[in-house]
């Protein structure tokens, strides 16, 4: 398992954390290749299903980041996100997804650094808990 | 403020009495129409309607062991815009918690609606129910009160409720029912406890004159035993049924069987949506789209996303699940769908303080939020 690399889906906010990842990317920080990013226009758009759909699909995991609690552009969509992911995070484990698979975070448009820094941190605890079960077994 | 009354039963005939009562009720001024269970004059089948002429109400059969759909849907139907006429329905628990489920989602209403609760006696699954009609042409649903109200359990000729009716701890109406009918803990030979809960039951209740009564200790008793007889058999399937599906290959075997019917979510009162998204065109993939998922693993189970279903359903319904166990009833293939929905919810609810259908005051818990709880989902 020594060259195993996490596959990571990041559902990251146009007005934020895509910034950041920009940002990261432009300022020459180093972050994993791992992360496979998905522009969404707020973190309230994610609904669980997409969350489910890429863990199912083989993704070792799933990544949600917004806007910091009071900067969401559409007011409140982080709350319900927030709320979304609790729900998602009462039932995987149920069905043997670890707790780390699936991370919510709060990264701001200038936080480009924070954003590789937490990349980084999620390939480590990916890698160390090794490969999805999805990957491994015949999902029907 | 609730008042307890009783009505007297006639010829010691349980059934016949609560017909008289629902004639009683659908011949007040106000009241246009009934929605009860009916033994269709076809077959022994049983099936609610809507019951306009109090002659046909000898037919009307609220108690018999058959529970082939979850009436909240029908009165979803029958309430979502006023018909200017008034109706009263008559539901087991089970049923009244989901309608209040749906009545949060604003597909109902209760203007112009009485709700009659009766205490549930349970149901068999729908194949065990012709069975037991079939060996039990006649009076079987007197059969199945007595062995159940007389302490000699449940089974009725050697068949026994169904998984959902035996983990339910809910065999009382709901405080939000206007008038409750109680059977359990009652000397049902003699007299059936009516309590009017709301000031719309009591109203009701006036007008036909019924004499009060108290609730007794037997009563009480009585219903605490069963309840916690069902908490018992819950928390084993809870057990069990965790047991066997935590982790994917042991989901992907207690879902072997599944053909992707949707019968259950069809059959799910509480699966909300007008428009399910597993089957619209987002699903009606490409052909090459299955090509290309088959050669990564070099095989794909068809009909193809089984998974993907079923555990989208748990996270947009769990939250709002009763236990009715229609999702079951419903599955061609024997798929014990209740327990996994039961077993999921237990935990989804109580991450949120949520029973479904305790109150129409707490709201859906994915239709609000606060701006400081769950801070530990999110890393900053
Ligand atoms: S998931 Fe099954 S048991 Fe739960 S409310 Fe729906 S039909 Fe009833
Ligand atoms: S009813 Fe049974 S076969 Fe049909 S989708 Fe539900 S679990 Fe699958
Ligand atoms: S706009 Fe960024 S989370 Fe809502």
């Amino acid at each position: 398992m020594e060259d195993f690399e996490p596959v990571i889906v990041a559902f990251v906010c146009n007005w934020c954390t895509y910034t950041a990842a920009d940002l990261a990317g432009t300022s020459r920080l180093s972050y994993p290749k791992n992360i496979r990013l998905i522009r969404v226009m707020c973190t309230g758009m994610v609904d669980p299903q997409y969350v489910i759909k890429a863990l199912l699909e083989g993704a070792d995991g799933v990544l949600v980041s917004g806007c910091h609690p009071g900067d969401c552009h559409y007011i409140n969509g982080n709350y319900k996100a927030r709320r979304r992911i609790k729900l998602l995070k009462t039932i995987l484990p149920q069905i043997g997804f670890e707790q780390e698979r699936l991370k919510l975070t709060w990264i701001g448009a200038s936080d480009g650094i924070r954003f590789a820094e937490i990349m980084r941190e999620l390939v480590d605890q990916l890698t160390e808990i090794g490969q999805s079960q999805a990957k491994l077994k015949m999902v029907i | 403020m609730a008042s307890n009354l009783k009505i007297d039963v006639q010829d010691k005939d349980l059934l016949v009495t609560l017909r008289e009562f629902f004639r009683l009720i659908l011949e007040q001024e106000d009241i246009s129409a009934i929605f009860v269970s009916q033994r269709l004059p076809m077959k022994n089948t049983i099936m609610p309607a809507l019951v306009t002429d109090s002659k046909t109400l000898d037919r009307t059969d609220p108690l018999a062991p058959a529970f082939p759909i979850n009436g909240a849907k029908l009165l979803s139907r029958l309430t979502r815009k006023s018909s200017g006429e008034k109706i009263a329905a008559v539901l087991r628990p089970c049923e009244i918690r989901a309608f209040t489920e749906l009545l949060k989602l604003k597909q109902g209403k209760t203007d112009d609606l009485i709700i009659i609760g009766i205490d549930c006696l349970g149901a068999f699954r729908n194949t065990d129910y012709f069975r037991f009609v079939e060996k039990n042409p006649e009076r079987s649903t007197e059969l199945f009160i007595d062995s159940v109200l007389s302490g000699k359990g449940t089974t009725a000729g050697g068949i026994d409720l169904a998984p959902a009716c035996k983990a339910c701890e809910f065999p009382i109406a709901p405080n939000n029912a206007d008038i409750s009918i109680g059977l359990i803990g009652i000397d049902v030979k003699n007299q059936v406890l009516i309590e009017a809960r709301t000031s719309a039951g009591e109203e009701i209740c006036k007008k036909l004159n019924l004499s009060e009564t108290k609730k007794t200790a037997e009563r009480k008793t009585a219903v605490d035993n069963l309840v916690a007889q069902r908490i018992e058999y819950r928390d084993k399937m809870f057990a069990e049924t965790r047991d066997t599906v935590d982790n994917l290959e042991k989901l992907t075997a207690y879902l072997a069987g599944c053909i992707n019917c949707y019968n259950c979510r069809v059959a799910c009162p509480v699966c909300y949506c007008k428009e399910c998204v597993f089957v619209t065109d987002v699903f009606y993939h490409e052909p090459s789209q299955y090509l290309h998922w088959a050669k990564r693993k070099g095989i794909l189970k068809m009909p193809s996303d089984t998974l993907f279903y079923h555990i989208t359903r748990l996270a947009h319904s769990s939250m709002a699940c009763v236990g009715c166990g229609q999702c079951s009833n419903a599955c061609p293939n024997e798929i014990s769908v209740m327990e996994l929905f039961r077993t999921v919810a237990e935990k989804t609810q109580s991450a949120f303080g949520y029973e479904a259908g305790r109150s129409l005051d707490e709201p859906p818990p994915l239709s609000v939020f606060e701006k400081d709880e769950f801070l530990e989902v999110a890393q900053t």
